[in-house]
């Protein structure tokens, strides 16, 4: 829009210029931080994948990933706006503080989605672009609308939205789903629910005051804490399949189970711990926790690489 | 007065999207430049 256009545009509104919004709130609107770890474990799929894919397309198939997941956030946002408006965490976001039009965000959010799904099937690969698809479509639909506001199993279920990105990047390579694929999802599918209620042990009085079942909210704090520690109990072991498996080797399977061991005496601690110290260390590990099992996974995978290489060789 | 600085503000913002939005563009031809040469120059 020209200075022109816009002074018009501040007169036909009374003289007030209205539009507040800068670029800096359309980037917040795609919440960089959540996208960054969307990024990571999608790039973290699609190296581990079998096969070659020129690094320009990886380049768009990583983008596109970042772009769905921010379409995810400003969708997000947009249908949360009321909620958000409430709670204190989120009460600055770039709508319910006024800054951006709910129409804009909502516009802003179906382009970006629409246009990376489009752009991953033309530069990428169908399969690719039907995942990034129907990973979006259960990010809003079936977690933001239908199971966040009406079930406590909302983050169990909706953390398969989560899972995708490292089946979409394995895919942008494959053109399929295979094994080490499929135990990626699983990995992220059961570390989202001990990640998120560490949250909501600290976060839960928001969650009420908007009337969002999560599981402190609507079965307790003792009751969260014990499932955190099953879940965290259970993803342990998991995270040693493509160890035991031969799908990777022995630095994943000791930085697994080092790193496993760690997440375990988090959700122990938080067990013990009756203020909100240990769910902020847990939450804060979770994530360190994650980040670095899929990078000592791309290692392992390329060192077995490698040596194969070296083997070949000689 | 008052008024002169919000208009100023909002000058500000939208020369700042507008940037944003020019440099999303440039960026996107760019690489649609380069997916066309690898899809089908057989790079």
């Amino acid at each position: 829009m020209s200075d022109t256009a816009i002074e018009m545009r501040g007169r036909a509104e009374g003289g007030v210029v209205k539009d507040a919004s800068s670029a800096g709130d359309y980037i917040a609107l795609l919440k960089p931080r959540v996208m960054s770890l969307v990024v990571f474990t999608g790039f973290a799929g699609l190296m581990l994948a079998p096969g070659e894919l020129h690094p320009v397309l990886a380049a768009v198939a990583v983008l596109c990933i970042a772009v769905g997941a921010g379409a995810c956030g400003a969708i997000n946002m947009w249908y949360e706006r009321d909620i958000d408006a409430v709670m204190k965490r989120t009460m600055s976001r770039p709508i319910p503080s006024g800054r951006v039009d709910p129409g804009a965000a909502l516009g802003f959010g179906v382009t970006l989605g629409v246009g990376s799904v489009v752009v991953m099937g033309l530069a990428v690969n169908l399969v690719a672009a039907a995942l990034l698809a129907l990973a979006i479509g259960f990010y809003i639909f079936v977690y933001t609308i239908w199971l966040k506001p009406r079930t406590p199993l909302n983050i169990v279920i909706g953390g398969a939205a989560g899972a995708f990105p490292p089946v979409i990047g394995w895919a942008a390579v494959t053109g399929d789903v295979g094994a080490l694929a499929m135990l990626l999802f699983a990995i992220i599918f059961l570390w989202t629910p001990p990640h998120f209620w560490a949250l909501a042990l600290y976060r839960w009085r928001d969650y009420a005051s908007v009337g969002v079942p999560m599981l402190p909210v609507v079965a307790g704090v003792r009751q969260t804490k014990k499932q955190i520690l099953l879940y965290t109990c259970g993803l342990a072991p998991l995270t040693l399949a493509p160890w035991v498996l031969g799908i990777s080797g022995a630095l994943y399977g000791g930085a697994a189970t080092l790193l496993g061991a760690g997440f375990i005496l988090c959700a122990v601690r938080v067990w013990f711990d009756r203020t909100n110290r240990s769910a902020r260390r847990m939450f804060a590990y979770s994530i360190l926790y994650l980040f670095l099992l899929f990078t000592v996974m791309v290692m392992d995978g390329f060192l077995r690489l490698g040596a194969g290489a070296a083997g070949a060789g000689t | 007065m008052a008024k002169d600085r919000v208009v100023s503000e909002q000058h500000r913002r939208q020369r700042g999207k507008n940037l944003a939005l020019f440099a999303v563009l440039l960026g996107l031809v760019v690489l649609f430049y380069l997916v066309t040469l690898v899809k089908f120059g057989g790079g």
